[in-house]
């Protein structure tokens, strides 16, 4: 299991970050680790740099972790709260550029085959790029 | 000018009091041209200043900077708390080695200079760096003068009428485009409202 690339979904929404986490697990087995956090630190619609934070170290995987987000201010909280990670693991986790829910499951899907870090994220952008 | 620990703890408590004041402002433009959480969002990061005045006050300067920048990034939930919780976590940083007033000019510009890499934006895009930029350009060019604080509140004021013309192209706003023209930037905004906060505590300090 920690062979395998973790995945931290990153959403305005509570509702659409778990259900983004449950497609995952059903789409791809629960082999990788799926973590995700949804709304502000009040439980309303927003981004909380705490629960990023948790979010990662529950996903964590020697092989890294990848973040797929919504909108910019998810973006924006994750790169925070990978800053404010412990040192050692600042430079093993990426904010993918990719659409949530497909990103998701293509990450997810990629990493479930025991791919690198920086492959997860490759397949996750290619949905950008098209 | 120097600053005595107990007029810095009068400068966060204005700052975050008039924050608080004008959250309804700040709501109501974001409202207009993004997402309108912004006045909601600052709300509670300063609250969380505030309930933390005491120990944040007993710290060194650098540490107490940085210790706002914390609160701030842990608690806004917007794209607002890492923009100004970065810009307070450079600023603290650059304090440890600089000094207050001589390096006001240089510790402002650690933090706005952090604002911009993490939003990866410049002035002239409708942000709050279109207040913050105009405002490091009078802390050089004008340091030392004696109605300083004047001019930065003068300067800030204006700055933020002018991002009305301006059209948004990062963060919600540019999902508007052209829409997004006529209205002034909350950020902007925001970043005035804790200007004048510092400046009118600085000035009944004089």
């Amino acid at each position: 299991m920690s062979d395998m690339v973790g995945i931290v979904i990153v959403s305005h929404s509570n509702d659409i970050a778990k259900g983004t986490a449950d497609m995952v697990r059903q789409m791809v087995g629960s082999e990788v680790k799926v973590a995700f956090c949804g709304g502000d630190p009040d439980g309303g619609l927003g981004t909380n740099v705490g629960g990023i934070m948790d979010a990662i170290n529950d996903a964590w995987s020697p092989k890294g972790v990848a973040i797929l987000v919504d909108l910019g201010g998810a973006e924006t909280n994750s790169e925070m709260a990978v800053e404010m990670l412990e040192p050692e693991r600042r430079g093993l986790v990426v904010v993918c550029n990719a659409p949530i829910v497909e990103g998701a499951v293509m990450a997810a899907t990629e990493a479930a085959g025991g791919s690198s870090l920086e492959q997860v994220r490759a397949v996750a952008e290619e949905l950008s790029a098209g | 000018m120097t600053l005595q620990p107990d007029t810095f703890k009068s400068l966060v408590k204005e700052a975050a009091e008039q924050v608080i004041a004008n959250a309804g402002e700040l709501t109501a433009l974001d409202q207009a041209i993004g997402d309108g959480d912004h006045g909601t969002n600052m709300r509670r990061g300063f609250q969380a200043v505030l309930a933390k005045l005491d120990t944040i006050g007993a710290q060194p300067l650098d540490e107490a900077v940085k210790m706002i920048g914390k609160t701030l990034v842990m608690t806004v939930g917007g794209a607002s708390g890492p923009l100004y919780g970065s810009f307070f976590l450079a600023a603290g940083d650059a304090l440890t080695h600089k000094r207050l007033p001589e390096d006001l000019a240089e510790v402002f510009g650690s933090g706005v200079a952090a604002v911009s890499a993490r939003g990866r934006s410049q002035a002239g895009e409708k942000t709050m760096l279109d207040v913050l930029v105009p405002v490091l350009d009078i802390l050089k060019t004008e340091a030392g003068r004696p109605d300083l604080i004047a001019r930065v509140r003068a300067t800030a004021t204006e700055a933020v009428a002018r991002t009305a013309p301006m059209q948004a192209t990062k963060g919600r706003a540019s999902f508007l485009g052209a829409r997004s023209v006529g209205h002034i930037d909350p950020g902007a905004k925001s970043s005035c409202v804790l200007l004048c906060a510092v400046c009118s505590v600085l000035e009944a300090r004089q």
